[in-house]
């Protein structure tokens, strides 16, 4: 069952373009309700305050990068359970282990295709349902 | 790099240095060691000095091409700002692409659902399931439908030359980076040159714990054996741990 798509989405990154990038790409798959935050630091409490059901965040970031982004999501019971998609151009391994370790469910690595987000997001949301 | 007089003078203190010393003079030894330091001293704050010069004579040279800056409009003087230039360039390309598209798709939107009404109607006039009532609407509905359209692929014509336009970037930018490249090609070989002066033992092998430290977009030809290589990589080497 693909997800749903009403469903809310937070879209972290520090470059603009990247998030309004990631923002058509999520509207031509159906997804529009979206919202935006440039880093960890103003999107966690967004996440916190507005029942959001994925996140889709980058790695580096000034303030709070992704990766204690995806920490404190983990480490927040209210958001625990919440899939997250790591979408950066960090592409050493021992941090995809890393991301692992902490709990992501997707990692997409800088550049990437509108196939390859489509595939992670369906494959994240297959798993949850299934 | 040496210049004779400093090499004549090196070689003199030298000899004389060998000959203190086997008469075992040591207050001259002394003051003889004391001045080939000097010697040595002198070049390398002549090299510093050199550098310093060159640094900026690189900085103030460091100015477009006359077209370039006809359409950059501002004159920065040094690198930094010029890559922070690069930045904002590539930046407003990039919106002004996604402006552009984000203009379009909703005109092409329009112009598919229109199409489809439309020939779900033909289809019935073919069929001969409309009246002469409904055809008159249909005709009307059709006139409209080749008017508007006439105007929105015009539009979506517009978006695509925009697009097309906002590529200008690559080619300004390239020349800006270049620059910046042959910059710091200028200042590491004379840098270069004063850790060959200065004499400092350099441990080649030593490295820094990179551990933890991002690595950033991978760069073709730079790529180690730390970073994976596309994304096939990255789904098989989360696959392994289960995902």
């Amino acid at each position: 069952m693909p997800a749903d798509p009403n469903m809310k989405i937070l879209i972290v990154d520090d470059f603009s373009t990247m998030r309004r990038i990631i923002k058509n790409l999520l509207r031509d798959l159906g997804y529009n309700n979206t919202a935006e935050a440039d880093d960890g630091q103003t999107g966690l409490p967004m996440l916190q305050n507005g029942n959001f059901d994925f996140l889709v965040t980058d790695w580096n970031m000034p303030g709070m990068t992704g990766i204690d982004l995806l920490r404190a999501v983990r480490a927040d019971a209210n958001l625990a359970t919440l899939p997250v998609l790591m979408v950066t151009a960090e592409a050493k391994r021992e941090q995809i282990f890393e991301a692992a370790e902490c709990g992501v469910n997707g990692y997409i690595i800088k550049p990437f295709t509108a196939a390859t987000l489509k595939e992670k997001i369906d494959k994240i949301f297959e798993r949850i349902d299934g | 790099m040496r210049d004779d007089n400093a090499h004549q003078e090196m070689l003199a203190a030298a000899q004389q240095l060998i000959v203190e010393l086997e008469a075992g003079n040591d207050d001259q030894v002394t003051s003889l060691i004391d001045q080939l330091a000097k010697i040595r001293e002198t070049e390398l704050f002549q090299e510093i000095g050199k550098l310093t010069r060159e640094l900026h004579n690189a900085i103030t040279d460091f100015q477009v091409d006359s077209d370039l800056s006809d359409i950059a409009k501002s004159e920065i003087p040094d690198a930094k700002e010029r890559l922070n230039y690069v930045i904002t360039m590539t930046n407003q390309s990039a919106n002004r692409t996604l402006a552009a598209v984000e203009g379009a798709i909703p005109l092409c939107e329009a112009l598919n659902c229109k199409s489809i009404e439309l020939r779900a109607e033909w289809n019935r006039f073919v069929n001969r399931e409309m009246n002469a009532n409904e055809f008159r609407q249909v005709s009307k509905t059709l006139q409209n439908h080749l008017d508007e359209s006439e105007g929105q692929l015009a539009s979506v014509k517009e978006a695509l030359t925009e697009i097309l336009m906002a590529q200008e970037f690559q080619d300004l930018t390239g020349q800006i980076i270049n620059r910046v490249i042959k910059m710091v090609d200028d200042v590491e070989s004379h840098l270069v040159t004063l850790i060959k002066v200065s004499g400092s033992p350099t441990s080649p092998d030593k490295q820094e714990s990179k551990e933890g430290k991002l690595e950033g977009p991978q760069v073709p030809n730079l790529s180690t054996s730390e970073t994976v290589n596309g994304q096939d990589e990255v789904d098989d080497l989360l696959s392994s741990l289960g995902f």
